[in-house]
């Protein structure tokens, strides 16, 4: 059978060599600085109802349409998650209703076009500066 | 003593192998920034994270959408849509006003009507600001083309002189300016967008007078008194 020192020298070796692979997919492991500048997770009620987050492009909607029009017009607040948007709202014509209707654009029974952000991630603007500061923000 | 040594080997075999790694994973990290910039090591803020590592990536690798959605492969593709747009060194690599200007895209100015012209509100506001920084300018013009006046007043900016505190701080924690530019609008790496207006030489030539520098070079100057008294 295998001496005790044998065991010890090969736990240190197995050792090494996950510390070794945990720094080194670390370094690459940065996956979200990836993200389209100005995308925007809303994750307010999405995971716990068993959907996936919403990820909302900024820059697909700004070819069409100005800040104003949603931003004034539609009454949306310049905060991620800041607009308590449901599914009930959306049907009732409200925020992305306004639109997302089959007349304007796509209906809510797309729902994977919206619902299509990796699980559990946090409601917030993808790639802000705030996001890419080294130092969180207190909360 | 044999075995021993071989103990030791095992060890120093294994440490190499770690440097190793991490030498090869740091040299292809300095590779990709350096693909970026000419020096990584003297970036805008180095309390910021590096750049974004691919630019205008497609959905399933971005990040953010799950390639295991089945909608996630069905999204357009940014780099898709922006081939046709004048390029910009930072947040879309687009240059969104270049490309309103030039009628390359018409987005609509109101939820009603496709055909409403925006409207337009010349003024241009000049900030003066702290030492040798050149001053803000804040063309309300420009920024008219997308927004509506509410959007920012008065519950961003109270449109009266002197009535704004703004600092870098709060633009980098999002208020202020921040509230569009580092989220949406062009981020604030690129500084001389907004303080555009330089100092004159008058300007500069009086700052470097009430400086330290100034007066520990000059033995007659009282070191005591208040560097900014007018």
């Amino acid at each position: 059978m295998l001496g005790r020192r044998t065991i010890v020298r090969l736990s240190l070796v197995v050792a090494y060599v996950l510390i070794a692979v945990l720094c080194v997919t670390s370094l690459f492991n940065d996956n979200e600085a990836k993200a389209e500048y100005g995308d925007v997770v809303i994750n307010n009620y999405s995971d716990a109802a068993g959907m996936r987050p919403v990820v909302f492009p900024h820059w697909f909607h700004r070819i069409r349409f100005r800040c104003k029009v949603c931003h004034a017009d539609l009454g949306f607040k310049f905060k991620a998650g800041g607009n308590d948007i449901n599914m009930l709202k959306i049907f009732d014509g409200q925020f992305c209703g306004r639109c997302h209707n089959n007349s304007i654009a796509w209906g809510v029974e797309n729902c994977v076009l919206c619902h299509s952000g990796v699980p559990n991630m946090k409601t917030r603007v993808h790639n802000s500066t705030s996001d890419r500061l080294v130092a969180p923000v207190a909360k | 003593m044999k075995s021993r040594i071989q103990f030791h080997l095992v060890h120093v075999m294994a440490l190499c192998a770690v440097l190793g790694l991490l030498v090869v994973g740091a040299i292809s990290l300095a590779g990709t920034g350096l693909a970026q910039s000419k020096s990584p090591a003297n970036t805008f803020n180095r309390l910021l994270k590096s750049p974004t590592t691919a630019k205008n990536a497609p959905p399933a690798e971005d990040g953010v959408h799950d390639p295991q959605n089945p909608g996630t492969t069905m999204l357009q593709w940014p780099s898709e849509a922006f081939t046709e747009f004048d390029k910009s060194s930072d947040g879309n690599q687009v240059d969104w006003m270049s490309i309103l200007r030039a009628g390359k895209i018409s987005p609509w100015f109101e939820f009603e009507s496709q055909t409403t012209e925006p409207f337009l509100f010349d003024l241009v506001i000049v900030r003066e600001v702290k030492g040798s920084m050149p001053n803000v300018v804040f063309p309300h013009e420009a920024h008219t083309q997308w927004l509506d006046c509410s959007n920012c007043h008065d519950e961003i900016f109270i449109p009266e002189k002197g009535a704004n505190q703004i600092s870098m701080a709060a633009i980098l924690l999002g208020q202020k300016c921040g509230v569009c530019h580092g989220r949406v609008a062009f981020p604030v790496t690129d500084c001389r967008r907004c303080h555009a207006q330089p100092k004159t030489p008058e300007e500069l030539r009086a700052l470097a007078e009430k400086s330290n520098w100034a007066k520990t070079s000059n033995t007659s100057t009282d070191q005591t008194a208040a560097p900014d008294k007018k």
